[in-house]
């Protein structure tokens, strides 16, 4: 039989199709012992197999605190097998998880036994919608989310200081970005992992965001002395330059949608809505404008109907 | 007859199928469903894609329940009608739409989608011809299918068919009329709720005289939202009425 060979490499490449993905995650040293996995700037596709998200980890003594769980269980473990082999601790202490979205939270099926924690509001969340975020991207990014389910963080995290293994660790409660917004200050290094709550070179996404909440949220990690600042989304950076670009464009989105309210612009009217010069080129930004659009508008808009009809 | 004549003929037969063919053209959106739909809405009636039909939608729907939907028209003279539908819906009709002399061929709505599926305005002019624009919509789904949100709110039950609305002064005399209807909309897809939906509504000035009509069908999303662009002055009274034969009444002043 001359096509078994065939077949069995056809078998061989099904198999390695079922299996899912390779994301070559590769840790980018910030400090001594913090490090960080840089994701693609672009929307979910199954090219990058949800890897669109920064995550990271804190090195200590009692083993690595590990800052969000990827987008997917393959992402969890490939992210955990990397983690192992180049900590010094070789072991995993912690996970935290920032917010409910699910490239953020879907690989912790990866640490199982680990303690995981999250803010009481995400795992609210979570627990409610996490079956149905994880269903959507399993639409959008296909094989690399095989055999991934929802896992909803077993502790609460609050506000404060924490010490873990000979490192002080400060959490951020904020929220705005979505309903709770969890940041994790490293002292010793001065390294914010500032989750969504800050994105950079890459348009903010709000499909639960309140804004007023966010720049309030923004306020508060702008006075933290961080030398290092890990954006949810696009490159980490040193200056200020991060929070102040979120910042500027929250205050567009938030004052163009409002106008528009005003002079009674239908929805889609706005997705023809030119973008200032200093937006254009951030990734996605047309299309996270549109979608903006759609999560923040029909509000605005009921807005300027209230009372002025009658029956 | 000769082997030649055979092969005229044959060659005749073929161009007079493929003209017959060519009155419905191919579909830039290569929608599974648009021969079907193109003869089932259009017959005998000419149909052309038309770049002056605008049609402005989100390219995903982030929400399935409510995806909004701009046509605009004004590019071409003579609207009579305009039908807006979704191929791939259980219930491709959204809306038909009859603005009268005094109202521009635009409108905005909303509507639910059940899947990825094209989504057409089609504009029929005085000569009868039908002009198209379209673009595709990806969604998650399950819009048509999903119980209306307000069920469990009482919103209806304290608010059933309360009209809201604003007119905004535009250019050359005219105004856009945003509206809003509280009512559920009920496709008769959703298990155990029969459909229930507002099939008529009427757009008049204030001495009475129609504006403008629409016809609504099961996917308009709920609470309808609707923007439209009239070349009248003042006040315009809002008649509406639904599948269960209640009136609904309301008027929107300057
Ligand atoms: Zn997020």
């Amino acid at each position: 039989m001359r096509s078994l060979p065939v077949l069995l490499a056809l078998l061989a490449s099904l198999t390695a199709l079922a299996a899912g993905h390779e994301y070559h995650l590769n840790g980018q040293k910030l400090a001594d012992g913090v490090y960080v996995f840089v994701g693609a700037r672009e929307h979910f596709s199954r090219a990058n197999g949800g890897n669109i998200v920064n995550t990271g980890f804190i090195d200590t003594t009692e083993g690595a605190v590990v800052i969000d769980s990827g987008s997917s269980r393959l992402y969890g473990e490939q992210q955990r097998a990397w983690i192992s082999g180049h900590s010094a601790s070789r072991r995993i202490a912690r996970v935290y998880i920032t917010h409910a979205h699910p490239d953020h939270f879907l690989g912790s099926q990866a640490y199982a036994e680990v303690p995981q924690y999250a803010l009481p509001a995400t795992r609210a969340s979570i627990a409610e919608s996490g079956d149905r975020l994880s269903d959507n991207l399993y639409r959008l990014v296909g094989a690399a989310m095989s055999g991934t389910q929802s896992r909803t963080p077993n502790l609460p995290a609050g506000e404060g200081r924490v010490l873990i293994g000979g490192r002080a660790l400060q959490l951020i409660a904020g929220s705005g970005h979505t309903e709770a917004d969890l940041a994790v200050y490293d002292e010793a290094s001065g390294t914010l992992f500032a989750g969504d709550l800050v994105f950079y070179q890459r348009t903010a996404t709000t499909p639960n965001a309140d804004i007023p909440r966010w720049l309030a949220a923004l306020q508060r990690l702008e006075a933290i002395p961080y030398k290092t600042l890990v954006p949810g989304h696009g490159p980490v950076v040193q200056g200020p330059e991060a929070i102040a670009q979120t910042r500027d464009y929250l205050r567009w989105l938030q004052s163009t949608l409002q106008e528009a309210a005003r002079k009674g612009v239908d929805l889609p009217e706005l997705f023809e809505q030119p973008l200032p010069e200093r937006f254009r080129d951030l990734a996605l930004a047309r299309v996270e404008f549109m979608r903006s659009a759609e999560h923040l508008y029909p509000a605005l808009e009921l807005d300027t109907l209230q009372g002025q009809g009658s029956h | 007859m000769a082997a030649s004549a055979w092969r005229r003929l044959a060659l005749l037969l073929m161009l007079v199928t493929a003209s017959a063919q060519a009155e419905i053209p191919a579909d830039p959106l290569q929608s599974p469903a648009w021969r079907y739909l193109a003869q089932r809405y259009f017959g005998e009636a000419g149909v052309v894609f038309d770049p002056r039909v605008k049609l402005l939608l989100p390219v995903s729907a982030e929400n399935p329940l409510s995806v909004p939907v701009h046509v605009d028209a004004r590019a071409l003279a003579e609207v009579r009608e305009i039908l807006v539908f979704a191929d791939l819906n259980p219930i491709p009709v959204i809306l038909r739409y009859q603005p009268g002399a005094q109202a521009e061929p635009s409108l905005g709505f909303r509507f639910k989608v059940q899947q990825a599926t094209p989504v057409r305005a089609a504009v029929r002019t005085g000569d009868g011809q039908w002009h198209l624009g379209g673009a595709w919509i990806d969604a998650a789904g399950g819009g048509c299918t999903t119980p209306s949100l307000g069920t469990g709110s009482g919103l209806w039950k304290d608010h059933f068919g309360e009209i809201s609305g604003h007119l905004w002064p535009r250019e050359n005399g005219v105004q856009r009329l945003r509206l809003r209807v509280i009512h559920p909309m009920d496709t008769g897809l959703a298990g155990g709720i029969p459909a229930f939906y507002l099939d008529e509504l009427q757009l008049q000035n204030g001495k009475g005289e129609l504006l403008a009509k629409l016809q609504g069908f099961e996917p308009l999303a709920e609470n309808p939202l609707l923007s439209f662009d009239l070349r009248n002055a003042g006040v315009v009274r809002v008649l509406a009425r639904d599948t269960q034969a209640n009136q609904l009444r309301g008027s929107v002043a300057p």
